[in-house]
């Protein structure tokens, strides 16, 4: 049984304006010292699955850096391992039609590499979802039912408030798709939502791929998967432990304090000795508490320097938080620094920025205030 | 075919270390906790790759497992290279005999096969327990600058101190001139750091001499060098002036580990020009609870604190449980400290569990440390 991968690295860039600004959303950081793309990569080199094809789009800078040769995830091989696709545009094709909207002009965009593929299966999957997930027992599951393709679910109690532009598949009591959709927002109740992680047979997937290319579609779900739902077998695999699709700032700030509150969530994502999380090593030294600092519930990555306050917040790599600083309900990427007596509430700091001393910054659960990468306050 | 090398690195990571007492129980000294997230070797072998030299072999002969494993290929320390790179170099069997190297000196001639093939001018020699940052390649220029034959780094240490050490006596202009090894009456305080740089074909006349002569101990600071001298060599002292640590005993583990504290620590790790790499297992950042409450310590990935840490070192994955203390202590990786325990003035090793309500060490007056493993606590006197 083997499988070849292709993640997507910037499919939700335009619904988290704020943190892709300057990468691709699997470039996101997350609880300290993750990128959001980890899981994804994770997940799969838990699985067995060692190929692994990154589609990217713009802005991959940072993402490429982050993988690297991919060694950490002991994807840098001689056969397989990680393979980087930039955005391809043939010398005959016009600009406009040179960057892909949606996965399936993703897909057919690549297509010389999905032909290539020889593998028994293909697993797709986004790069903005967080979750420790066995795909072994989805492609099992997908393997057992005869399956063309089988799509990972969670259900989800939707309401007006949670509208998230979700995919909706309803499915029969043998798991056969009967219908997918696009969720409404006067739709309420429970559902099953698309979490963007499929497993397609390797033949199956090629068919559909030229096919599409040949009549000019557009998109996965409507043209291909909804098209040939009543020809082909297509399974629903319902996942029922912690996985989330990061698709807004509030659900990355909401994700972020799940973590630091929600003590079964953290370890389940991050102490399952079969399936690690695994991440880019950055050799930063140990952090550092001075004799006034004082941390109530939070996650601190190394390479901090904390002399002031912390309570319920995520502080990754290199973060200096000055004496008399107070941060609380706040999320601090990587190099920030927090000025003297300098109050820090429900926000959401990108790299590298400065809050000077006696500030105060304020924002709510519901709407976290944003500080950009490399500003000065 | 082995492309040429100026310069090849022979690392001495063999010695059991047993004044480290349990500690080095199952591994070799090298392989030992430092700083929160460290290795003794991490420490050399950065500095190598920060020094510009990649080519490195590596000696190792006590408990090798846990030392072989952890330099691996030597990716951590970009030491995994198709040309030259780090190699572990155990001793071996050949057609006329199989030997255990016998001293620093015979480790280093029977893998005069490995340094040859590089076809290096200059041969490195380094301990592997000592914990510095240092530019060897600094030392080098020095080296050749002087024409010397062979270059001892050195370090000034107080003269009360100094009969501990292999003391250099110089001249004026640095050249060694005599060689004690722990004087009663120190005539300098230049003590030797156990860093050598060598013409590779002076060092190898030496060895082949000194493997031939019966009565040798094979060892580089009892016979190799106080020959050289004899003979009328060139050779300098090359003076290094930051922090050096010999951290051979459990008091000067502790201390070792004790300078990496304050807001301007004596030994201080954080510089991105001069990192110090290590092999990690990427374990998450670590968490900081409810109960917690941290003054003066380091903390790296892993850890879980909902206790009390003071003064302290903790390594990567230590638990500490609410209402559990831990005050002037070094802790290494996986240990346990349960609720209510109590840790002072002590290093706690790799894997322990510290019980409910236990208490461990003694108060600062005591003058000593417990060395605490799975099996036994062990007091020494500092």
């Amino acid at each position: 049984m083997s499988s070849v991968a292709i993640l997507f690295s910037n499919i939700h860039d335009r619904d988290i304006p704020e943190l892709t600004m300057s990468r691709s959303s699997g470039a996101i950081p997350f609880a300290g010292r993750y990128r959001l793309v980890d899981f994804a990569l994770s997940n799969l080199v838990n699985s067995n699955i060692y190929d692994v094809n990154i589609i990217t789009h713009y802005n991959y800078y940072s993402l490429m850096e982050h993988i690297g040769s991919g060694k950490e995830w002991d994807l840098a091989r001689s056969t397989g391992g990680i393979n980087i696709l930039p955005p391809f545009m043939r010398a005959d094709s016009p600009v406009r039609e040179s960057l892909y909207t949606t996965r399936l002009e993703a897909l057919k965009s690549i297509a010389d590499t999905i032909n290539s593929f020889t593998e028994d299966y293909v697993i797709m999957s986004d790069s903005n979802i967080i979750c420790n997930i066995d795909l072994k027992d989805v492609i099992n599951y997908h393997k057992s039912c005869g399956a063309d393709m089988t799509a990972v679910t969670k259900t989800v109690n939707m309401t007006r408030e949670n509208v998230n532009n979700d995919i909706i598949i309803k499915s029969d009591e043998n798991n056969n798709i009967i219908d997918i959709k696009r969720n409404t927002p006067d739709f309420e109740g429970v559902s099953q939502v698309y979490m963007n992680i499929c497993v397609f047979n390797r033949a199956y997937f090629q068919n559909i791929i030229n096919d599409a290319i040949a009549h000019n579609y557009h998109s996965m779900t409507f043209d291909v998967v909804r098209k040939n739902m009543k020809n082909s077998n297509f399974k629903v695999y319902n996942y029922e432990n912690y996985i989330m699709s990061v698709v807004s700032l509030k659900d990355y700030y909401s994700a972020s304090m799940e973590i630091l509150n929600n003590s079964k969530v953290r370890t389940e994502l991050f102490r399952n000795r079969l399936r690690p999380i695994i991440t880019r090593i950055r050799n930063s030294v140990p952090t550092y508490y001075g004799e006034s600092s004082n941390v109530k519930n939070s996650l601190i990555a190394d390479g901090c320097k904390i002399y002031g306050s912390v309570e319920n917040s995520v502080i990754f790599r290199g973060v200096t938080v000055e004496k008399g600083a107070v941060i609380r309900d706040s999320v601090i990427f990587k190099n920030t620094i927090i000025g003297k007596n300098t109050f820090i509430n429900c926000c959401l700091s990108d790299i590298n920025a400065v809050v000077r001393d006696n500030m105060i910054l304020s924002g709510c659960q519901e709407s976290p205030y944003f500080i950009g990468k490399n500003k000065r306050l | 075919m082995f492309t040429k090398k100026e310069c090849v690195v022979m690392l001495l990571a063999g010695g059991r270390g047993s004044r480290l007492l349990s500690l080095t129980e199952k591994i070799a000294k090298p392989a030992v906790n430092f700083g929160g997230k460290y290795s003794i070797i991490d420490f050399p072998l950065s500095n190598c790759v920060n020094s510009g030299m990649h080519t490195v072999g590596v000696l190792t002969q006590y408990q090798p497992l846990m030392l072989n494993e952890y330099i691996g290929n030597g990716q951590p320390w970009d030491l995994d290279r198709i040309n030259g790179g780090v190699t572990v170099l155990p001793p071996y069997q050949n057609n006329e005999s199989a030997d255990w190297y016998s001293g620093t000196a015979n480790a280093i001639y029977q893998n005069m096969d490995f340094i040859n093939r590089y076809d290096p001018d200059y041969v490195v020699v380094l301990s592997g327990d000592h914990i510095y940052k240092m530019d060897y390649f600094k030392m080098l220029e020095f080296h050749k600058e002087k024409g010397s034959d062979c270059t001892i780094a050195v370090i000034d240490v107080p003269l009360e101190e100094a009969c501990r050490f292999g003391i250099m006596n110089t001249d004026n202009e640095n050249k060694i001139i005599e060689f004690e090894e722990k004087p009663k009456h120190p005539k300098s305080t230049k003590a030797s750091m156990g860093i050598y740089i060598f013409n590779k074909d002076i060092l190898e006349k030496y060895l082949e001499d000194d493997d031939k002569d019966q009565s040798s101990e094979n060892d580089f600071g009892k016979n190799i060098i106080p020959k050289m001298l004899n003979d009328g060599k060139n050779m300098y002292a090359y003076l290094f002036n930051g922090y050096w640590k010999d951290v051979g005993t459990i008091p000067s583990l502790w201390q070792a580990n004790m300078d990496l504290l304050g807001e301007q620590p004596e030994f201080d790790l954080n510089n991105p020009q001069w990192r110090i790499f290590s092999r990690s297992n990427g374990a998450p950042a670590h968490f900081v609870g409810d109960g917690a409450k941290i003054d003066n310590s380091l903390i790296t990935e892993g850890c879980e604190i909902n206790g009390m840490v003071k003064n302290s070192v903790l390594s990567s994955n230590v638990i500490v449980e609410k209402g559990a203390l831990v005050k002037d202590s070094v802790i290494m990786s996986d240990v346990t400290i349960k609720t209510g325990a109590v840790v002072k003035y002590s290093i706690v090793d790799k894997n322990t569990v510290i019980e409910p309500d236990t208490i461990v060490g003694k108060e600062e007056e005591n003058r000593e440390i417990a060395l605490v493993t799975a099996k036994n606590i062990q007091y020494v006197k500092m």
